[in-house]
């Protein structure tokens, strides 16, 4: 799916429809194991068709969340989680680029990939922190980690790993530009811009790396003529993300725009 | 409204005493500025019902004020650099057209949100690059003019990341906050891409304005070494490189103050 779409300034305004379309992620069964869910909640939430055909189906037990997934939460926690989990991701991917860092890697990228690797280790850790502190004994409404899966990615091109880093960036970058609103704590809200500027800072680097001297870094297919940046809601963020299949471990956000 | 008496009230921390009066703004805050309307972003305030939600609708209107200031001065800063004939590199030429052209829809877009909202936008301030001689980075016979130039582009666009950010919790519970997120990632993007054209990092190491930068500019990265985020000492979760000072001072980017932003803006401000 376009995960840059501009659809998305239509969604955010329509978050009752989007709710309706999460909350049936969690309903699609029968999942045989926990590789299968995720990607069958990547479909569902990639196409509207998928999930007619879903909701039409004729044995009717649709509605039976399953007790065993977990969901973000609602409110400050539900973002912190959702932020969690995106910084999760990012963080497991560097940690691969630089403990195989693709053939023939420059000095000068190698040093960049290192950066990259030691913020998004930093955030993770911070949300994984500050998280615990929020929910104090409640440990259960904490994001459990998660684990990963590249599918066929190959590690030793870079090609491949500086495209997926792109998309993860710039991914990034709209998830917290669409969910900084939902936030009511200031602190937790300037916590996020001081994060999305520098994932926005990333996205640059990356982007000037795959066409250097170029207007890519802040390009006109992530900045508009209004000159904003992307924002997407966290079911859209989530859906492209599912989409990938890069997450194995199944969590829902039933209570996230 | 004239931009020095607005930052003078910002200076003196007036915010909640706006020249528009609350009144007028509740009658007219529901219509959308033009250019708003076109992208779909419903760019005004909600009706506040209270005091305390009308004093931070005018938190919300200075907030807005001290942006395009901010972009006033970038604008103008870029359209000078490009006409100047200083930039010989046609890459750093099509990075410096494409922020300009940024800088000016970011003009454009503070403008029509807030007349959209019936609020009198500052008027464009006459501003001096030479920072009252410190500089002259449009003078093709000052040797040191591309340096200059691209020094201070990074200081610009440093401080627009820094001062957004100081105001987004002004912004909280307002339609403008998406937007202007939206403005800031896009400051941050050019930071990093001025940076690196400067041969530094993309991100901010410690305090660190980097090579080549005048001391001038050091108030752009001052308390850019924090390292307690939300209580936390960030270079105290782990073990290892992601949590040396480096790191956790780049993982981060801090806030300016209005006062701040207002006092770097200032420099370059004649009236």
């Amino acid at each position: 799916m376009d995960v840059f779409s501009r659809r998305y300034l239509y969604k955010l305004k329509n978050s009752t429809t989007m709710k309706k379309e999460v909350v049936r992620v969690q309903q699609v069964k029968p999942a045989k194991n926990r590789r299968q869910f995720i990607k069958m909640s990547g479909l569902a939430l990639a196409g509207a068709g998928l999930i007619m055909a879903c909701s039409d189906d004729d044995d009717g037990t649709m509605i039976d969340p399953n007790p065993e997934i977990f969901d973000l939460g609602s409110g400050d926690l539900g973002v912190l989680n959702y932020a969690y989990a995106l910084e999760q991701l990012e963080a497991d991917f560097y940690t691969r680029v630089v403990n195989n860092f693709y053939s023939g890697i420059s000095s000068d990228e190698m040093t960049l990939f290192t950066d990259l690797y030691n913020h998004e280790v930093n955030h993770r850790d911070f949300f994984s922190a500050a998280i615990s502190a929020a929910v104090g004994s409640n440990t259960e409404a904490k994001l459990p980690t998660l684990e990963f899966d590249y599918g066929d990615l190959d590690w030793n091109s870079r090609d491949q790993v500086i495209a997926t880093a792109k998309v993860l960036e710039d991914t990034g970058v709209a998830a917290y530009n669409g969910a900084g609103y939902l936030i009511s704590n200031p602190d937790y809200l300037v916590i996020a811009g001081k994060i999305v500027s520098v994932e926005a800072r990333h996205a640059a680097a990356i982007r000037t790396l795959i066409n250097p001297g170029s207007a890519d870094f802040a390009g006109n297919d992530v900045v508009d003529g209004n000159g904003l940046d992307l924002a997407m809601a966290p079911s859209e963020i989530i859906a492209a993300v599912s989409d990938t299949g890069f997450i194995t471990t199944p969590f829902t956000a039933t209570q996230l725009p | 409204m004239n931009l020095i008496k607005f930052l003078d009230e910002f200076s003196n921390e007036n915010l909640v005493n706006g020249t528009s009066s609350r009144r007028e703004i509740f009658g007219t805050f529901s219509s959308l500025g033009k250019k708003a309307a076109l992208a779909a972003i419903p760019f005004g305030l909600s009706t506040f019902a209270n005091k305390a939600q009308a004093q931070s609708m005018d938190n919300a209107v200075n907030a807005l004020q001290l942006a395009l200031t901010l972009e006033y001065l970038e604008d103008e800063f870029y359209d000078l650099a490009l006409q100047s004939g200083v930039i010989s590199d046609s890459n750093v030429e099509t990075v410096y057209m494409q922020i300009s052209q940024h800088e000016q829809a970011h003009v454009d877009f503070l403008i029509a949100g807030l007349e959209g909202a019936g609020v009198t936008p500052v008027e464009k301030p006459t501003f001096d690059f030479t920072a009252g001689g410190a500089f002259d980075p449009f003078n093709t016979s000052n040797p040191a003019a591309y340096a200059q130039l691209l020094a201070l582009a990074q200081a610009f666009e440093d401080t627009g990341v820094r001062a957004y950010k100081g105001q987004a919790s002004n912004l909280m519970g307002t339609d403008f906050l998406t937007p202007a997120l939206q403005i800031h990632s896009v400051e941050a993007r050019h930071a990093s891409e001025i940076r690196r054209i400067r041969g530094l990092k993309g991100w901010i190491t410690n305090a660190e304005r980097g090579d080549g930068m005048p001391e001038a500019t050091q108030a752009v990265y001052n308390g850019e070494d924090n390292i307690t985020q939300g209580g936390v000492d960030v270079t105290s979760l782990g073990s290892g490189s992601p949590f040396g000072m480096e790191a956790a001072t780049e993982a981060y980017d801090e806030i300016l103050t209005g006062n701040e932003a207002v006092n770097i803006a200032s420099l370059f401000i004649v009236s």
